[in-house]
C-alpha cells in the first residue's frame, strides 16, 4: 500500500532517500505530495514563486535516472530555495520590488550543484528584502507567518529572518529541506524560531556566485532541515570550491554524514561567559545550562571561556554590513533589469526607482552604509569596525586553542508576534546578538532545536566551530539533537498532522 | 588674451608659469577583461562582448585576470617604479549609466605600483625627468552614446570591465610641449613593452590634464582637470587654451574654480562639465569580493629580467654605436619598428646617411601614402641596397632619389632599377671630358666670363654638364674637369 | 552622532534614493539612534590593531587570460526596462 501524503511530507531527507532507494515511492509521488503541501501552506506566505511544473519535470527525470541505475546523492529530494539564489528562467526577487520582472539567464553555483545532485526545485521562498531583517516582515511580498502559534493564542508569529520562508517551509512540512543564506544569523535564528536545524558553514565553504549580495564579506549559503543528519547531507551537496567566487576556498569537502554518530568523549566545549546577557529570559538560560549538562553527559569536557569583545560585535556588524550593502545595492538603478520609475532626467529616474523600489529597512541600511563610508567618517566608523572585527576573530582564535566547539543560545528570545519590534530597529537588530560574532569571524555555526519555551515555542542552541571544521560542529550538534529529543510539531502542518 | 611662450605666459600684470600633471588611462593589451572572461577587441556589435559580470547582474562576482597584473608590473618596472608586493582593490562608488555596478573596481590607498620616473626627450635635444606618482589597475566603464537619439542616451557595455592602467604623473611639466613629450614618451614605452597599443583614436590611451597657473616660483595655484583629451595635438591645444583662460580669470581679479572640464575639440576650448551639480564623495572601501593582491618577489624579478630594451637604453646605444645626435636617436627609437628598421639599414653602412634616408625619404613616402612602416614597399634590406649603390659610387645622390621613387612604385631592388634604366653614374674621365669639351664649345661667352673672374658661372656649367649626361655624371669629377678645361 | 535633515538629504542624494521632505525628520531621528548605538565602538581601544582585510586565509586567485564568456548580447539586454538597437537606453545625459 502506498504511504499517505502526510507520511511522505513528514519524511526527512535521509528517510526519503531510503524510501526512494527501496522503491516504496517514486520521486514523482514524493514531489506531488510536497507540491500539495506547498499549496496547502499558502496562508503562511512562505513562497514567493512556486514551480510545480518544473518540480514534476525534475522528479520525472530523477525517476528515469534511478531506473537507469544512476543515483545521485540527492536523487529525487524536493527542496525549497530562498529567493536570493538566482535560478535560470525562474523569477528571482530578493524579496524586493526593485527586481520587478527580473528573470535570471543563469543559475547560482549552489543551486546548480543541488540540481546536479538530483534534487528537485519546489519553488522560491520568501525572505526579508535583500536578506535584511530578522523577522521576514520586510519582504515586499508580505510577511511570512510562522507555522507555530502559542497554544491558546491566535496571534501570528514571525518565523525569524531573513531565511524565514525557508525555515517556515521546512517546519510546516512543505519541503524536507531548504537552502538559505546567513549574513549575521539569517539561517540560524529562523531555524531556532521554527524548531528546525539551520547551519551557516564557514565563510568560503559554499559559493556566493549567483546569490544576490547583501554583505559580501559575511554572506554564506547554508542548509535548513529538520535533522542534523539532513543538514550534513545537504551541506555536502552545496559545498565546494568555485573558481567563479574569489573568496571560495579550495579545500576538500569531507563526508559530513560520516562525521555523525558517537558521543562527545574527548571533545572540549567552550561556554563563553560574555554570552550571559542581562535580560535574557531565564528559560533560555536554563536551556543553555541543560545543553551543557547533555554534552557533559555525553562525555564532553566543558570549559568556561572568554570572548572579551562579544558586546562590540553587533555594532561593528551594523557598520560593516550596511557599508557593503550600500555599495552592493548600487547596481539596482533601473538601467539593465528590474524596476524603472521614470523621472524628469536621469538622476530623478535613479532616485524614483530606488526610492520606490527599496523598502524602509533597506533604505535605512543603505543610508547608514553610505554615511559611514562617506568622506570624513570612514576611519571613525568603517575602519574602526574592521579593527574590532580583527579583535573578535582573535577572541575566537584564542578560544579554539582551548576548545573544539562553543555552545551558546541561538537567539535571545523566542519568536515574537508579527508587527512587534518593527518601530525599533535596534531592538530588532538585537535578535542577532548571539549569531553575529561567528559571522564576523567567518566561522561555521549551527542551530539545533533543543526545547520549548514556557509558552510552547521552540528554542535553539548554537554550536560554533573552527574554520572549515563543520564536521565537529555537526557531530556535536548530533549529540545535542539526540539528547534533546525535540519532536514537537508546529500547530500548522501542511497536509494534516 | 595673453601669449604663451615655452610655458611662461606674459599677462597684463606680468609673467605666469604653467604647472601641469597628467593622468593617463592606458588600456592593457590582453584577450579578456580585468574581472571577467569577455573579449576586449575593438569595434564589436553593442553588448556582444559583455559577460553577466560586466553587466553587474545580481550575484555576479569578479575574478582577477593574472595577465593584467603582469602587464601592470611590467609597466611599473619600465617606469623605474616601486612595485608594491601587496595592493588592494577598492570600490569607487558613483552612479552613472555606463557604470553597471554602481562602483568602479580600482585601487586607491594601496596601488600596485608606486613612485617612478620618466625621461622626456625635448625638441631642442635636451632631456627632462618627470616623476610618476603611481600606477594602478582599474576597470573601464562602458560607453555612453549621447547623440543617437533626441531624448535618450544609449549604453554599450563592451568596454565595461576592460583593464586600464591609470598612470599619474607628478605636476612636473611646465609647458604644452613638455606634456606632449611626456605622452609621446609614455606611449613609446608602453608600445615597446607590449602592455598598451597606445592607439589614441580608439581610446586605448586617454589623457586627463591637471593644470594650474602661478607666478614664477610661487606656491601652487588652484587646478582644473580637463578630461579625456584624446590626441597629443588636443592635449597641447587644451593646455594652451586652459592656461590662457586661467590667466585671464586671475588677472581679472577672479579665482580659478577647482573643477572638472571637458575639451571641445571642434571649438578648441575647454568648458566646465554640466553634470557636476554635487561634490563627489566616492566612498572608497576595499572590495569585499576580492582579497588583497599579494605578489611573489621572485615572480616580479622574473618579469624584470624579461623586460625588453627600452627607448632610453636603445637611444643611448644608437648614440654610442652609430655616433648619432641624441635628437636623431630619440626620433628613431620612438617606435620599436622604426629603430629595428634603422639598425638593419645602418649596420655596416654610413649611419648618418641611413638616418637621413629613413627620416627623410621613407617617412615622407609613408606620410604621403598613409602606410605603416611594416607595409612599406621599400624594406630595410632594399633601402640598404640603395645606400650601398650611393656608397660605392654607382649612382649619385640625386639619381638615388629617382631610384627610390621607382623602388617605392615597383617594389624592385635598387640595383635592378639602376641596371634596367642605365642609371649608373658616369665616372669615366674620358667620357666626362668629352661632354665638358662640348659644353664649353657651345658656350664661349660663359667661358669668357669665368676666365675674367666670375667664379659663380662654374655652377651653371656643372648644371649644363649634368643635364647633358642625364644626371649620371659624377659631380665631383665634373667639377674638377670643368676647372681644368676652363682655366 | 546626531544627523540632521540636511545630512540625511545629502546622503540620500549620494545614494540616489528619493526621500520626501516630510520624511526627513523621522529618518534623521532613526539614523541618529542607530549611529549613537554604533558609537559604543569608540570606547574600545583599537590602537595598533590592523583592520581585518579578508575573512578567508587564502591568496587572491588569478585566472588565465582567455576569452571564456560574453557573446550573448540578447541575454545581456533581455531584462532591460528599455533597450534600443541592442543598447540599453536611459534618459538623455548632458555632460
Ligand atoms: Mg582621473
Ligand atoms: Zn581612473
Amino acid at each position: 500500500m502506498a504511504p499517505a501524503a502526510s507520511e511522505l511530507t513528514d519524511l526527512t531527507i535521509a528517510g526519503a532517500r531510503a524510501a526512494l532507494a527501496k522503491g516504496e515511492m517514486s520521486a514523482r509521488e514524493l514531489t506531488e505530495a510536497q507540491i500539495a503541501a506547498v499549496e496547502a501552506a499558502r496562508p503562511l506566505n512562505a513562497f514567493i514563486t512556486e514551480t510545480p511544473e518544473k518540480a514534476l519535470m525534475m522528479a520525472e527525470a530523477s525517476d528515469a535516472r534511478r531506473r537507469a541505475g544512476e543515483v545521485r546523492p540527492l536523487e529525487g529530494i524536493p527542496l525549497a530555495i530562498k529567493d536570493l539564489f538566482c535560478t535560470e528562467g525562474v523569477p528571482t526577487t530578493a524579496g524586493s520590488h526593485i527586481l520587478d520582472g527580473f528573470t535570471p539567464p543563469y543559475e547560482s553555483s549552489v543551486t546548480a550543484k543541488l540540481w546536479e545532485s538530483g534534487a528537485v526545485m519546489l519553488g522560491k521562498t520568501n525572505l526579508d528584502e535583500f536578506a535584511m531583517g530578522s523577522s521576514n516582515m520586510t519582504s515586499y511580498f508580505g510577511a511570512v507567518e510562522s507555522p507555530w502559534r502559542r497554544p491558546g493564542d491566535d496571534r501570528p508569529l514571525v518565523p525569524g529572518g531573513s531565511s524565514g520562508g525557508s525555515a517556515a517551509a521546512v517546519a510546516a512540512r512543505c519541503a524536507p529541506g531548504a537552502i538559505g543564506t546567513d549574513t549575521g544569523g539569517s539561517i540560524r535564528q529562523p531555524a531556532a524560531f521554527c524548531g528546525i536545524v539551520g547551519m551557516k558553514p564557514t565563510y568560503g565553504r559554499c559559493s556566493r556566485w549567483g546569490v544576490v549580495a547583501f554583505a559580501s564579506s559575511l554572506d554564506q549559503p547554508g542548509p535548513l532541515t529538520r535533522t542534523v543528519r539532513d543538514a550534513a547531507i545537504l551541506l555536502g551537496a552545496m559545498a565546494g570550491h568555485d573558481p567563479k567566487d574569489s573568496t571560495s576556498v579550495d579545500t576538500p569537502v569531507p563526508d559530513y554524514e560520516a562525521a555523525l554518530g558517537g558521543d562527545a568523549r574527548g571533545l572540549k566545549i567552550g561556554i563563553p561567559r560574555e554570552y550571559r546577557l542581562d535580560g535574557t529570559p531565564p528559560e533560555i538560560e536554563a536551556l543553555w545550562r541543560q545543553g551543557i549538562e547533555w554534552l557533559k553527559h555525553a562525555g564532553a569536557e566543558i570549559r568556561d571561556i572568554s570572548l572579551p569583545h562579544t558586546s562590540y560585535a553587533l555594532p561593528a556588524y551594523y557598520i560593516i554590513a550596511p557599508a557593503e550593502a550600500s555599495s552592493n545595492l548600487a547596481r539596482y538603478d533601473g538601467v539593465r533589469y528590474g524596476l524603472r520609475v521614470p523621472g524628469a532626467d536621469l538622476t530623478e529616474m535613479y532616485e524614483n526607482t530606488r526610492g520606490q523600489g527599496f523598502g524602509a529597512e533597506v533604505k535605512r541600511r543603505v543610508l547608514i552604509g553610505t554615511y559611514v563610508l562617506s568622506a570624513g567618517y570612514y576611519d571613525a566608523y568603517y575602519n574602526k569596525a574592521r579593527r574590532v572585527r580583527s579583535l573578535i576573530l582573535r577572541d575566537f582564535t584564542d578560544a579554539f586553542e582551548e576548545v573544539d566547539a562553543i555552545l551558546t543560545p541561538t537567539a535571545p528570545s523566542e519568536a515574537f508576534a508579527v508587527g512587534e519590534k518593527m518601530d525599533d530597529p535596534i531592538a530588532m537588530y538585537l535578535n542577532d546578538v548571539f549569531t553575529v560574532p561567528a559571522s564576523l569571524a567567518g566561522l561555521p555555526g549551527i542551530s539545533v532545536p533543543a526545547g520549548l519555551s514556557a509558552s510552547g515555542l521552540p528554542l535553539g542552541l548554537q554550536l560554533i566551530g573552527r574554520a572549515f571544521d563543520e564536521e565537529t560542529v555537526l557531530k556535536v550538534a548530533g549529540v545535542l539533537e539526540e539528547a534533546a529529543g525535540f519532536d514537537a510539531k508546529p500547530q500548522f502542518v501542511a497536509g494534516g498532522r | 588674451m595673453a601669449d604663451t611662450n615655452g610655458g611662461l605666459i606674459q599677462g597684463k600684470t606680468g609673467p605666469w608659469e604653467m604647472v601641469i600633471g597628467l593622468e593617463v588611462h592606458a588600456q592593457v593589451i590582453g584577450e579578456s577583461k580585468l574581472f571577467s572572461g569577455a573579449a576586449t577587441a575593438f569595434g564589436a556589435a553593442p553588448n556582444s562582448q559583455v559577460s553577466l559580470v560586466d553587466a553587474a547582474m545580481p550575484g555576479m562576482l569578479p575574478v582577477l585576470n593574472g595577465h593584467s597584473v603582469a602587464q601592470a608590473v611590467k609597466t611599473g618596472l619600465a617606469l623605474n617604479a616601486k612595485i608594491n608586493l601587496t595592493s588592494v582593490f577598492e570600490r569607487k562608488n558613483y552612479f552613472y549609466p555606463d557604470l553597471p555596478q554602481g562602483y568602479q573596481i580600482s585601487q586607491y590607498l594601496q596601488p600596485i605600483v608606486g613612485e617612478g620616473t620618466i625621461e622626456l626627450d625635448l625638441p631642442d635635444g635636451s632631456t627632462k625627468e618627470v616623476g610618476i606618482e603611481r600606477l594602478h589597475m582599474e576597470q573601464d566603464a562602458g560607453k555612453s552614446l549621447h547623440d543617437q537619439h533626441p531624448t535618450m542616451t544609449y549604453i554599450d557595455l563592451n568596454r565595461s570591465g576592460i583593464t586600464l592602467m591609470e598612470i599619474v604623473s607628478k605636476p612636473d611639466m611646465g609647458s604644452a610641449e613638455e606634456a606632449a613629450a611626456y605622452i609621446a614618451k609614455l606611449r613609446s614605452i608602453l608600445r615597446y613593452l607590449g602592455t598598451c597599443d597606445g592607439n589614441m583614436e580608439e581610446g586605448s590611451l586617454r589623457c586627463d590634464v591637471n593644470l594650474s597657473m602661478r607666478r614664477p616660483g610661487a606656491a601652487l595655484g588652484t587646478r582644473t582637470e580637463t578630461k579625456n583629451v584624446n590626441s597629443i595635438r588636443f592635449v597641447k591645444l587644451a593646455i594652451e587654451y586652459e592656461a590662457r583662460r586661467q590667466v585671464q580669470v586671475l588677472e581679472d581679479g577672479g579665482k580659478v574654480v577647482q573643477e572638472t572640464r571637458l575639451f571641445d575639440a571642434d571649438k578648441g576650448v575647454t568648458r566646465a562639465m554640466r553634470s557636476k551639480e554635487e561634490a563627489h564623495d566616492y566612498r572608497y572601501f576595499p572590495d569585499p569580493d576580492l582579497l588583497p593582491l599579494v605578489l611573489d618577489p621572485d615572480w616580479v624579478e622574473d618579469i624584470r629580467r624579461g623586460l625588453p630594451e627600452l627607448p632610453d637604453a636603445r637611444k643611448a646605444r644608437l648614440v654610442d654605436d652609430f655616433a648619432l645626435s641624441p635628437y636623431d636617436a630619440g626620433v628613431l627609437v620612438a617606435e620599436r619598428e622604426t629603430a629595428d628598421f634603422y639598425e638593419a639599414v645602418a649596420k655596416g653602412r654610413d649611419a648618418k646617411l641611413a638616418a637621413n634616408w629613413l627620416t627623410g625619404e621613407v617617412f615622407g613616402a609613408l606620410n604621403r601614402s598613409g602606410m605603416a612602416l611594416a607595409e612599406a614597399p621599400v624594406d630595410a634590406k632594399k633601402l640598404g641596397g640603395l645606400i650601398d649603390l650611393i656608397a660605392d659610387g654607382t649612382i649619385s645622390g640625386r639619381i638615388a632619389k629617382e631610384v627610390f621613387e621607382a623602388m617605392w612604385e615597383s617594389g624592385k631592388p635598387a640595383a635592378a632599377i639602376v641596371a634596367d634604366q642605365g642609371l649608373e653614374q658616369i665616372s669615366d674621365t674620358g667620357a666626362i671630358e668629352a661632354i665638358v669639351a662640348q659644353v664649353i664649345a657651345d658656350s664661349p661667352g660663359q667661358a669668357e666670363q669665368f676666365k675674367s673672374g666670375n667664379e659663380k658661372i662654374l655652377g651653371w656649367f656643372v648644371g649644363q654638364v649634368m643635364k647633358a649626361s642625364q644626371g649620371k655624371a659624377n659631380p665631383g669629377l665634373v667639377n674638377r674637369i670643368l676647372r681644368d678645361k676652363l682655366s | 552622532m546626531a544627523v540632521d535633515r540636511a545630512t540625511v538629504a545629502r546622503i540620500a542624494k549620494l545614494a540616489r534614493i528619493r526621500v520626501p521632505e516630510r520624511d526627513l525628520d523621522a529618518l534623521a531621528g532613526e539614523l541618529s539612534n542607530i549611529l549613537s548605538w554604533i558609537e559604543q565602538l569608540s570606547e574600545l581601544d583599537t590602537e595598533g590593531v590592523a583592520p581585518m582585510t579578508s575573512v578567508v586565509a587564502v591568496e587572491l586567485p588569478r585566472r588565465a587570460d582567455a576569452v571564456t564568456d560574453g557573446g550573448y548580447p540578447d541575454k545581456v539586454i533581455a531584462n532591460a526596462p528599455e533597450a534600443v538597437h541592442g543598447f540599453f537606453a536611459v534618459p538623455k545625459v548632458i555632460e
